[in-house]
């Protein structure tokens, strides 16, 4: 509600990423066309900006080590938030 | 197709997570594709039989909570093969290595191929042997550097797909890591496909081909497959013809090897009518019990 709501907006609930699976390649913040991560000087992956997410599923699918999990707002129920940290 | 989506972890094996595969290599991103057009066929677990053979492809049989034979390097056709014959019914799926599939398995990959039997062949093509050190194999092709190769590789490259079709297998294509959308809908086909399916998907290996071949990272690569490959058939594709053909190249129908196998089965036993003879007596001692 208010400043800028983007045609992309409320797609999605969560962007969760699975800490313990997750090898720091990068390949989700070089390929979202969206720009929604972040990654620090260790490689360790934050979602800074996942309101601009538009659900693409390119970050979910190319992750090679399965540690990307998009939660769409649509879901009654959230059962993967268990692989979440 | 299924109706509700599962999350990756219903087919994942997760006491064995993370997987052993390093960072940004694209057998992870292969295994992520499987498990997604494996829900989108709506399969159940048990229905799946995944045959690998010795590499760092072969551990996805590791992974997945189908039933699983881990076996030995370049003879999963082998076994799978027996596996398929003994039990038509279920799906086999063979992740092979570059090198497990067309160098230590070439003989079983052709032969598989030529007898049309239905099982579906994922080749993950990293163009290396990475489990061992990064040994060039017959996909690396001409100038690629490797451990056994420090002055650069002299030996050409198989082409896996024309291989195939030239084997006589009836499904063939070809994906990447990066072409994620169009891997599922490809691996899908494949495994719907009754017959020899084979998908050769181009997976990076930055650990050991990226880092001799002028220090390639797992981004690096996928970049490339984005830009040095082409839809097969697109104008895009002949305008540059150096270009790596991708998407699906064979999709026909042929006599499959079991269903062959059982007409073996049916004159030995002289006849189809000799052998349903007993299930039409079954049926009616069934009707005559029921009331």
């Amino acid at each position: 509600m208010g400043t800028k709501v983007s045609k992309s907006k409320n797609l999605i609930d969560s962007i969760l990423i699975n800490r313990e699976w997750c090898k720091r390649c990068g390949i989700c913040v070089a390929f979202c066309p969206k720009d929604v991560f972040e990654e620090d000087e260790e490689g360790t992956v934050s979602v800074p900006r996942p309101e601009d997410c538009i659900y693409c599923e390119l970050c979910e699918r190319l992750c090679p080590d399965l540690a990307i999990t998009l939660v769409p707002k649509s879901q009654p129920e959230t059962q993967t938030a268990g692989d979440a940290s | 197709m299924s109706e509700t989506k599962k999350p990756a972890g219903y087919y994942l094996r997760e006491r064995f997570m993370p997987h052993l595969w390093c960072a940004g290599c694209g057998h992870g991103t292969v295994l992520n594709g499987l498990v997604r057009s494996v829900d989108e066929l709506g399969l159940k677990k048990r229905e799946i039989v995944m045959v690998s053979g010795i590499g760092c492809s072969a551990r996805m049989a590791g992974y997945l909570d189908f039933h699983t034979l881990h076996t030995l390097h370049g003879r999963a056709l082998a076994f799978a093969t027996g596996v398929k014959l003994s039990r038509p019914e279920l799906k086999i799926i063979c992740p092979l290595g570059d090198g497990d599939a067309l160098a230590i398995g070439g003989n079983h990959f052709i032969h598989a191929a030529r007898r049309n039997i239905d099982i579906t062949v994922l080749i993950l093509n990293n163009r290396i042997y990475g489990m061992t050190g990064g040994q060039y194999s017959p996909l690396s092709g001409c100038g690629i550097d490797a451990t056994t190769a420090p002055y650069s590789s002299i030996d050409e490259a198989f082409d896996a797909v024309r291989l195939a079709t030239a084997s006589g297998a009836t499904f063939v294509a070809r994906t990447t890591t990066f072409h994620v959308h169009q891997m599922q809908q490809i691996l899908t086909q494949a495994i719907q496909h009754k017959g020899f399916s084979v998908v050769e998907v181009l997976s990076q290996c930055p650990t050991h081909f990226g880092r001799k071949n002028g220090g390639l990272e797992a981004v690096d690569m996928l970049k490339g497959y984005q830009q040095n490959t082409a839809p097969v058939g697109s104008k895009k594709l002949e305008n540059s013809p150096d270009l790596i053909p991708v998407g699906v190249f064979v999709d026909e129908e042929r006599a499959e090897y079991c269903d062959r196998y059982q007409g073996v089965i049916d004159r030995a036993q002289g006849g189809a009518a000799a052998r349903t003879a007993p299930v039409g007596q079954g049926g009616a001692a069934a009707q005559g019990g029921a009331p």
